[in-house]
């Protein structure tokens, strides 16, 4: 492959990718015979804020904030920054079937578990 | 009226660290040198926020998956309380816990606000699991043009 030196020029002046930052929601997971339960809490993310992926054998959820109020910001605790986590999916789990609502500011997903992927007995024959 | 120290909750911190998780438990217990949960000290502190409108204040409180009922607010002498419960619904038989990072139990929240409020006009919504409270100023505590004549 050739490059013209105006190629090259574009590449050099091109910004750096931006890195950017995080909040990572506290979760509870929890597992019974079925599948398992996801709470991400995601305070001041709306509907329309929240991303569910699945792919590679990856959960991402990540939650846009909605900006709280205008003004001055006289004292601050909350980090504005939106809200990302990962997680790896238990092969067991039965991506097309996973579910998912939002509950004042909590991400409840649920992820049922493929029914051939169930644990079961198997009866020897005679 | 209840003070608590201010405890930024820095997005730095893997929510596994934060007060009240199983990680903390274990460490506690292997390492002395690892601080224990102290009742009180490390209990749920909710962020809190406090914005400077023109007409009025607003204090946001992230208390996310309550409903509306569990909040107690008031206000007495320039000062706002919250407080509120988290309970935990009991969950079904043969379910096991991997993770529970989420606070659980009751906080306090106060802080108080620089200027003249009118009391009677506070008014609280809850959205998104965040409580935004709206404290709308009283009308010597609104900034005000001042003419000054130059001779």
């Amino acid at each position: 492959m050739t490059t013209t030196p105006t190629e090259t020029a574009a590449v050099d002046t091109a910004p750096a990718p931006q890195r950017i930052r995080y909040v990572t929601p506290a979760v509870s997971i929890h597992e019974d015979a079925d599948g398992y339960t996801i709470e991400a809490e995601m305070p001041g993310v709306g509907r329309d804020g929240v991303h569910v992926t699945v792919a590679d054998g990856e959960l991402v959820l990540t939650g846009a904030k909605e900006p709280r109020a205008a003004g001055t910001r006289l004292h601050g605790e909350a980090d504005r920054a939106d809200y990302r986590r990962v997680f790896d999916l238990d092969p067991a789990v039965d991506a097309d079937r996973i579910a998912a609502r939002l509950d004042q500011g909590v991400l409840v997903l649920r992820l049922p578990k493929a029914q051939d992927k169930k644990p079961r007995r198997i009866t020897v024959g005679d | 009226m209840t003070l608590l120290r201010f405890q930024p909750q820095s997005a730095d911190v893997s929510p596994a660290l934060r007060p009240g998780d199983l990680l903390r438990d274990y460490l506690s217990l292997h390492f002395p040198f690892f601080p224990q949960e102290k009742a009180g000290m490390n209990a749920w502190s909710p962020a809190l926020d406090v914005y400077d409108e023109k007409d009025a204040f607003t204090v946001t409180l992230e208390a996310p998956g309550l409903t509306k009922e569990d909040f107690a607010i008031s206000w007495h002498d320039g000062v706002l309380s919250i407080t509120g419960e988290r309970r935990e619904a009991p969950r079904p038989e043969g379910t096991t816990c991997f993770r529970r990072e989420r606070a659980r139990g009751r906080f306090a929240r106060s802080v108080s606000l620089p200027a003249g409020v009118q009391s009677d006009k506070i008014a609280a919504a809850y959205r998104d699991g965040v409580l935004t409270v709206t404290l709308p100023k009283a009308e010597e505590a609104k900034p005000k043009q001042i003419e000054v004549s130059v001779n």
